[in-house]
């Protein structure tokens, strides 16, 4: 589960600095890019917080 | 130290498990991640969509820019590292009780009003940038560069509703303060990325090899605004050190620090300082470049939704937030000490009401460089007097914390260099028109020469007439 959420936080992440490079180029609309920057964003907090704060918990449990 | 309160404080405090009085215990000690998570979160920042713009405003060359935030930034990472670092993971107390020991808790009190009043301006400064995201959906009137007052309802609305959020955020406390700030950091530090990056084309910039022609001619040209200061190489070099000069060599983050492991940790505020205040800022600076060509708003919010749409208005409320977070929970630290029997809750709602009433005004978002140089500057020399009792008194073979072994109530050395080392940089301004960014360097110098001059005369004095007295008793 928790790779699962990884790969989704690496896939929000890339949605939100990739499309950039695209508009730079001239392969992607400006539109298109905002829209999945939005997605990259909705995917990035739907999934981060989760394994975030069970890696730290698990790192504190292992400091103690 | 006289404890007035006693036993009921100290239950209190251990009740909301804070450690702000005593030092933090070593099971409490925190690891890199969360520091790197606190700097890049609170240095990757909604003001960082208003300092970038603010150095085009000031006709920054590109060249000036780009090597003066390499320097300048550095430095900052070395005076975290080895000017406040040092000091905070070897006594593990926060700012405020360890200059209770130097200064005396009636000098404190007096600090205290200072420092909280401008973390809450500057926390009200990071609340108005969250505000002109937040305010776009709903058609809100922005203000614009020369704004001072607050011109419409909907803007104050706005602003009075992002303080309440922001507020309730602080009253949770450090913890989720940085949890918060490090789920966000890595996000937030791509969309300044995206932005600058996606209106690049906009600016005739459609390959690397275009960059550097156009950076000169359209973004960064070396000419100013109508009305601001021409900035060099050595302005920005300067600014971006002391930024963040209260919290460096200010030793406001001695708060932070306490709770790293080694003193190293210091360099983690890299992540801060070249993240934020450099991609950021040129990222932003970018982007107001191309709304001052189109003639857009030049407010936060509608920059980075021209750069990123929603995700940027979104990036714009979340990093105000991340900022203004940690900004107010110092101020609610400082406030604690002026309010010992309230609760911690209590004193950050005060904080957070002080803040979004500051927050109203845009001046403080629009003369963002002005007000940071001034508040770093104003807190900066007790940081120089924290310093000097640390590392030079001992050394001299005086004794730390003299107020506090001699209960002094309102230590006359710290107050002396605090105010002498503020009129003397007034007086450096005046008679030789050194602008207030530059200001810091010798003002920290005269701080710790004032202090240590004046400690020892208060030392040696003290000793003389004990002697003359037999020897007399501590007070």
């Amino acid at each position: 589960m928790t790779t699962l959420l990884k790969v989704g936080s690496i896939a929000g992440l890339g949605l939100t600095v990739l499309p950039s490079v695209l508009v730079f180029t001239g392969r992607l609309t400006w539109t298109t890019h905002a829209v999945l920057m939005a997605v990259g964003a909705l995917l990035w907090f739907a999934t981060a917080p989760f394994w975030m704060v069970k890696d730290e918990a698990a790192h504190r449990q292992a400091t103690e | 130290m006289p404890r007035d309160h006693g036993a009921t404080i100290t239950d209190r405090l251990d009740a909301i498990n804070e450690f702000d009085r005593e030092p933090v215990s070593d099971e409490h000690l925190q690891g890199p991640g969360n520091f790197i998570g606190f700097y890049a979160g609170e240095h990757v920042a909604g003001t960082e969509f208003v300092i970038g713009p603010l150095f085009v405003a000031h006709g920054v060359s590109a060249a000036d820019l780009l090597s003066g935030l390499v320097l300048g930034n550095l430095l900052a990472v070395l005076s975290w590292t080895f000017i406040c670092a040092p000091i905070a993971v070897r006594t593990r107390l926060n700012l405020y009780w360890q200059l209770r020991k130097i200064t005396g808790p009636k000098l404190l009190f007096l600090y205290n009003i200072v420092n909280a009043l401008m973390f809450c301006f500057l926390a009200g400064a990071m609340i108005s940038v969250a505000a002109t995201a937040v305010g776009i959906p709903f058609d809100i009137a922005m203000p614009g560069l020369t704004d001072l007052y607050p011109s419409t309802v909907g803007w104050v609305v706005t602003v009075l509703v992002v303080g309440a959020v922001v507020t309730l955020l602080a009253i949770l406390g450090f913890k989720q303060i940085a949890r918060f700030s490090k789920i966000a950091a890595p996000w937030m530090f791509l969309v300044f990325v995206a932005c600058g990056v996606a209106v690049l084309p906009e600016l005739g910039i459609r390959s690397v090899g275009d960059f550097w022609t156009v950076a000169n001619a359209k973004i960064w040209t070396g000419t100013p605004l109508e009305g601001r200061v021409h900035f060099t190489f050595w302005h920005v070099v300067f600014f971006a050190w002391f930024t963040n000069m209260a919290m460096h060599i200010g030793m406001a983050d001695l708060t932070v620090l306490r709770f790293a492991r080694k003193w190293q940790y210091g360099l983690f505020s890299a992540f801060g300082m070249y993240l934020g205040h450099y991609v950021a800022w040129i990222a932003s600076g970018i982007l107001v470049a191309l709304a001052l060509q189109s003639a857009g708003e030049i407010a936060p919010g509608p920059i980075a939704y021209r750069g990123a749409g929603l995700a940027g208005l979104a990036a714009v409320v979340v990093a105000g937030w991340t900022t203004a977070n940690p900004t107010i929970y110092r101020a609610g630290l400082a406030m604690q000490t002026i309010t010992p029997n309230w609760k911690r809750w209590k004193v950050t709602l005060a904080v957070g009401a002080i803040t979004s009433v500051a927050a109203l005004f845009p001046a403080l978002m629009m003369r963002l460089l002005d007000f940071v140089a001034l508040y770093g500057l104003i807190l900066m020399p007790m940081g120089a007097v924290i310093f000097a009792d640390f590392w030079l008194l001992p050394r001299l073979g005086l004794r730390q914390h003299y107020a506090d072994w001699k209960a002094i109530a309102f230590s006359w050395p710290a107050a002396a260099s605090w105010g002498v080392t503020l009129a003397a940089c007034w007086a450096i301004n005046a008679a030789w028109g050194l602008q207030i960014f530059f200001l810091g360097l010798p003002g920290w110098f005269i701080a710790t020469a004032i202090y240590v001059v004046l400690s020892t005369m208060q030392q040696r004095t003290s000793e003389l007439v004990r002697a003359g007295h037999g020897g007399g008793n501590r007070a």
